[in-house]
């Protein structure tokens, strides 16, 4: 059993991310088209590239930590992505980074992480929950991560029950009027749509419980 | 010279930040302004990197602090990132309007103000454009009933013939903060850039002044002078 993840996991996290966001480019697109200016999933797509590209870079230095990997993605993102996104994703990735600053993570160190990314999103774009924003699907990952851990549960366990959590949050911002981006100049026109961004979150926490429990099963 | 003081202007479009530096610097030409627009491949969005290396670039040229105003939320994003990664006290953004915070902000530098001020005239300027001039000169005419013993008083009329349009009312309100004096045009604070374009004075448009304080007579004579003169224009 593995009650704990590492740099390995982390790393499959970033490519298994670029992956899910290639697939899901359209979808993000047509959501943000309906709500915003059309643009998340093609800057999400060509931000994530970005980071696959400096992963593999034979002049970038080999992660030794799990923070060491999410300051690639939060300082690549900062750069490439062009929308609010950038900014808020990158943040996210860069408190994430400060509190993953060891070779592994467990059970509690997810929900650390998750906490102090929630922490920059919210830092950054000073959104609440009920926004119909990303903290719409992060804050609820943060929390239903930390209960496993109390409960004794895996880092696997954790990861699942956040991206259980950030879907359902994700799922949340449809019938919602957005009060933060762009989406809230629509008004109640913005009712009946899914938020692309809480949409983009759970994608990436999905693939991040994907990349924990691919590793146990190969152990 | 340079003012301590300088501004980077970071727009989702480079163009809009261009012609916004354009703008501004025609009233203040000696502060540092750049622009940091687009993304850089040529896009619509912001770049961290960019906005990162225009702030550093200033810094590392001397400025004593850097002021940064964005216009649509996502480069307020980006600048606030780059300020909080930067982690320094001299860099600062403002939440104020692109195009006439920009004005206010650089005519605010060019007269020597530090970030606060520099910031705080972004955040106003607002009110100093709006369709009627200032809620201090409303009124106006009568404005000057609140006399102190110690005013100065002068009425001149404008002879240029595009009269207070931005580069005299960048001169004149130069002019009006050089001096240890309040001085007020047409009830409005001469100071300010702003508020003197606000008026839309034009050739031929009597300009009362008034001015208080220690040196309130060179204030008005030198202003009555740059009028008379038609501010070097015909």
């Amino acid at each position: 059993m593995a009650d704990v993840i590492g740099v390995a996991w982390a790393t499959q996290w970033v490519r298994a991310s670029a992956a899910a966001v290639g697939e899901h480019r359209m979808e993000l697109i047509d959501l943000d088209r309906a709500i915003g200016d059309g643009d998340h999933g093609e800057n999400l797509d060509r931000g994530f590239k970005a980071v696959l590209v400096k992963l593999d870079n034979p002049d970038t230095a080999p992660p030794e930590t799990v923070g060491d990997v999410f300051k690639l993605v939060a300082t690549t993102l900062m750069s490439t992505v062009g929308g609010a996104a950038g900014p808020l994703y990158g943040t996210a990735y860069l408190r994430a980074a400060k509190a993953a600053d060891g070779a592994t993570v467990d059970a509690a160190g997810v929900a650390d992480l998750l906490d102090a990314a929630v922490g920059g999103i919210v830092a950054r774009g000073k959104a609440e929950v009920g926004d119909k924003t990303m903290v719409d699907a992060w804050t609820p990952a943060a929390a239903a991560a930390r209960e496993v851990a109390d409960g004794g549960g895996t880092a696997t366990q954790a990861l699942r029950a956040a991206a259980t959590a950030a879907r359902t949050g994700a799922e949340s911002t449809d019938p919602l009027v957005a009060r933060k981006g762009r989406a809230s100049y629509l008004g109640e026109r913005a009712i009946g749509h899914r938020d692309p961004g809480a949409q983009s979150s759970a994608l990436l926490l999905e693939v991040a419980a994907d990349a924990a429990e691919s590793a146990e099963s190969a152990q | 010279m340079n003012t301590a003081t300088a501004l980077v202007l970071v727009s989702h479009s480079a163009q809009l930040a261009a012609g916004t530096v354009e703008v501004a610097q025609q009233m203040a030409p000696d502060v540092a302004l750049r622009a940091a627009g687009g993304t850089e491949d040529g896009r619509i969005g912001t770049s961290y990197d960019l906005v990162e290396r225009v702030v550093t670039d200033l810094l590392d040229g001397g400025a004593t602090a850097v002021v940064i105003l964005t216009d649509l939320g996502s480069a307020a994003l980006t600048a606030e990132s780059v300020v909080d990664i930067l982690d320094d006290d001299r860099v600062v953004v403002v939440d104020a309007p692109f195009v006439e915070g920009a004005v206010a902000a650089a005519v605010a530098a060019q007269s020597g103000a530090d970030a606060a001020a520099t910031g705080a005239a972004a955040r106003t300027a607002v009110g100093a454009f709006g369709a009627s001039a200032p809620d201090d000169a409303t009124t106006a005419d009568g404005g000057v009933a609140a006399e102190s013993a110690d005013a100065v008083e002068r009425s001149v009329v404008l002879r240029n013939r595009l009269g207070l349009h931005a580069r005299p009312a960048a001169t004149l309100a130069r002019k009006a903060a050089d001096f240890d004096a309040e001085v007020t045009l047409n009830g409005v604070d001469a100071a300010s850039v702003l508020a003197l374009m606000g008026l839309g004075l034009t050739g031929g448009a009597e300009v009362r002044l008034r001015a208080t304080g220690p040196q309130a007579t060179q204030a008005v004579e030198a202003i009555v002078a740059d009028v008379e003169a038609g501010f070097g224009e015909e």
